[in-house]
């Protein structure tokens, strides 16, 4: 039994590992032709290229944390009563409300944006980071309501009373019981939905048309442009805060996005 | 009735902006609203869909792609799970085998480039044991007819996204059952058909659900690890959406509706499923 979990331990850091290092190792290659199993030079010139002050990264990197972060904000602060009620609902209306509002997580957000999009146009924000964060919405809304559902149904408000009757006033409640009992699992949401927005490739596509660079973006052009190295450097940024988030919240893992 | 307020702003995004979004689509793939000129209500774009082709290999394509890729993660997750939850993995294991959930689907399709093209570092490794001689003698795995690259990568990403909701239902499992199905003679295949899966029923195949309709209506990993021809729906529809001819944009809308009304039926379907379950004692 142990030496069966050390093997199966082994064998996930590899297959975790592998792939990880993989890009790593092709992000420091300058030649690396078939049929070498290592690069038969090895240089700096996809960082330095990718890092140089003009590059393309640092605009792709803003705009993806610029909308990633916003997305996060507001999808949390949108869910927040959603989930608060959803938590305390009747069955049926509880069945009814959560239909429409998790729908986007089954149903082709693409198409909804593409239909949404002339409206977009009329209303000035198509091409606009605004814009592409009112797409990141669709997704992340959903995503944020159904983690704090979870987070309200395991809150227990006689905690509130119980404070009341030992003599806490009302802002101590929110400061001391409230928010100590609620902020982690509303960070873990928040978490989430930047997380979503970081991921999001076509919906950026669609809204942004090409006008606001996210890291996304780049890597599409970039994996299509055949400079591997670059491809892989530009892949070990835009996954490096992604695994950061989940090293964070894994001790939270549920209703991670497909 | 005013604490139901709350649910207005998430109503907004979801049925206001996503929901109107769809109602608009269908707008303009009828005719309406339209870029250039008059508005000239039909259902032409529609019969040009269902009449064309490509629409029918893409409808293939992507009922493959979807299909075999949820079946491989449903079956690869639970035997994952259940191997997990045999050695009762702790925090760490856990981690290890999930650390891929957060990996964004571009990186992952360009992962899975980097590993099974054929330059890739399975093909050097086989050239290295000899039994290849040259990338051509490699299978094609990327960009081919039978879309095995965007398979591989899609089962590489969802089995722990399928893994981690069965050992949820898995750690709720009282383990007792297992020995009362054994004392009373069950075999082990008996106890797992009978025992241990329909106690992960339901989350495998919500699991399952979100998997299908999120592989359905995927757009990079297909567009870039999968065959040129056929394209997938989703793909069909971008480049439609995206041609400079904006005649082109009520069949886009067309594609939209029908990928929608087919990913709507699916959760209908599965809805009424688990609706009838939970009739049953």
């Amino acid at each position: 039994m142990r030496r069966t979990r050390r093997i199966l331990g082994a064998t996930l850091v590899i297959g975790g590992a592998l792939p990880l290092g993989l890009l790593l190792v092709w992000s420091f290659s300058r030649r690396w032709y078939f049929p070498a199993l290592l690069p038969q030079e090895f240089s700096l010139h996809a960082w330095t290229a990718l890092l140089a002050p003009a590059g393309p990264v640092w605009p792709a990197l803003k705009g993806s944390a610029w909308v990633g972060g916003m997305t996060a904000l507001l999808a949390t602060l949108i869910a927040l009563p959603a989930a608060r009620q959803l938590a305390r609902e009747r069955p049926l209306p509880r069945a009814v409300v959560g239909g429409l509002i998790l729908a986007p997580l089954v149903l082709p957000t693409f198409a909804g944006v593409m239909g949404v999009q002339v409206a977009l146009i009329r209303l000035g924000v198509a091409d606009t980071p605004a814009g592409v964060i009112a797409a990141h919405l669709i997704p992340a809304t959903p995503y944020a309501t159904v983690l704090l559902t979870g987070t309200f149904e395991g809150y227990n408000a006689r905690f509130e009373e119980v404070a009341r009757t030992l003599g806490a006033r009302r802002r101590e409640v929110v400061t001391r019981v409230t928010l100590p009992l609620l902020l982690p699992g509303v960070l873990v949401a928040a978490l989430l939905a930047f997380l979503v927005s970081w991921s999001e490739y076509l919906l950026t596509l669609i809204v942004g048309g090409g006008q606001v660079a996210t890291l996304p973006a780049l890597l599409f052009a970039s994996a299509q442009g055949g400079d591997y190295a670059l491809t892989a450097a530009l892949s070990v940024v835009y996954v490096t805060p992604a695994l950061l988030i989940f090293s964070l919240v894994a001790w939270k893992l549920r209703g991670w996005p497909a | 009735m005013t604490r139901r307020l709350g649910y207005l702003p998430a109503l907004l995004v979801t049925t206001g902006l996503f929901g109107a979004g769809l109602l608009l689509a269908a707008v303009q793939s009828l005719g309406g609203l339209p870029v250039t000129g008059e508005a000239d209500w039909s259902v032409a774009a529609y019969r040009a869909v269902f009449r064309s082709h490509f629409f029918w290999s893409a409808l293939g394509m992507s009922a493959w792609i979807a299909g075999a890729g949820t079946l491989a993660a449903a079956a690869l997750g639970t035997l994952a799970a259940l191997v997990l939850w045999r050695l009762r993995a702790g925090t760490i294991l856990r981690f290890l085998f999930a650390w891929n959930l957060p990996v964004p689907h571009v990186v992952g399709a360009w992962i899975t480039l980097l590993l099974f093209s054929q330059s890739g570092l399975w093909s050097r490794l086989a050239h290295a044991a000899g039994v290849t001689r040259t990338p051509a003698d490699f299978p094609a795995l990327v960009n081919d007819p039978l879309a095995v690259g965007v398979l591989l990568e899609l089962a590489w990403k969802e089995v722990p996204f399928v893994g981690l909701a069965v050992l949820a239902a898995l750690t709720r499992f009282d383990r007792r059952l297992l020995d009362v199905a054994r004392s009373l003679g069950a075999s082990r295949w008996v106890v797992f058909w009978r025992v241990v899966l329909p106690a992960v029923q339901p989350a495998l195949v919500s699991a399952s659900l979100l998997v299908f309709t999120f592989a359905f209506s995927s757009f990079e990993v297909p567009y870039l690890l999968g065959p040129t021809s056929p394209a997938t729906l989703p793909v069909l529809a971008y480049r439609a959406f995206s041609d400079p001819d904006l005649t082109a944009r009520p069949m886009a809308m067309a594609l939209c509706v029908v990928i929608a009304g087919l990913a709507g039926l699916v959760v209908l379907a599965w809805a009424l499923l688990s609706l009838r379950g939970r009739g049953r004692p």
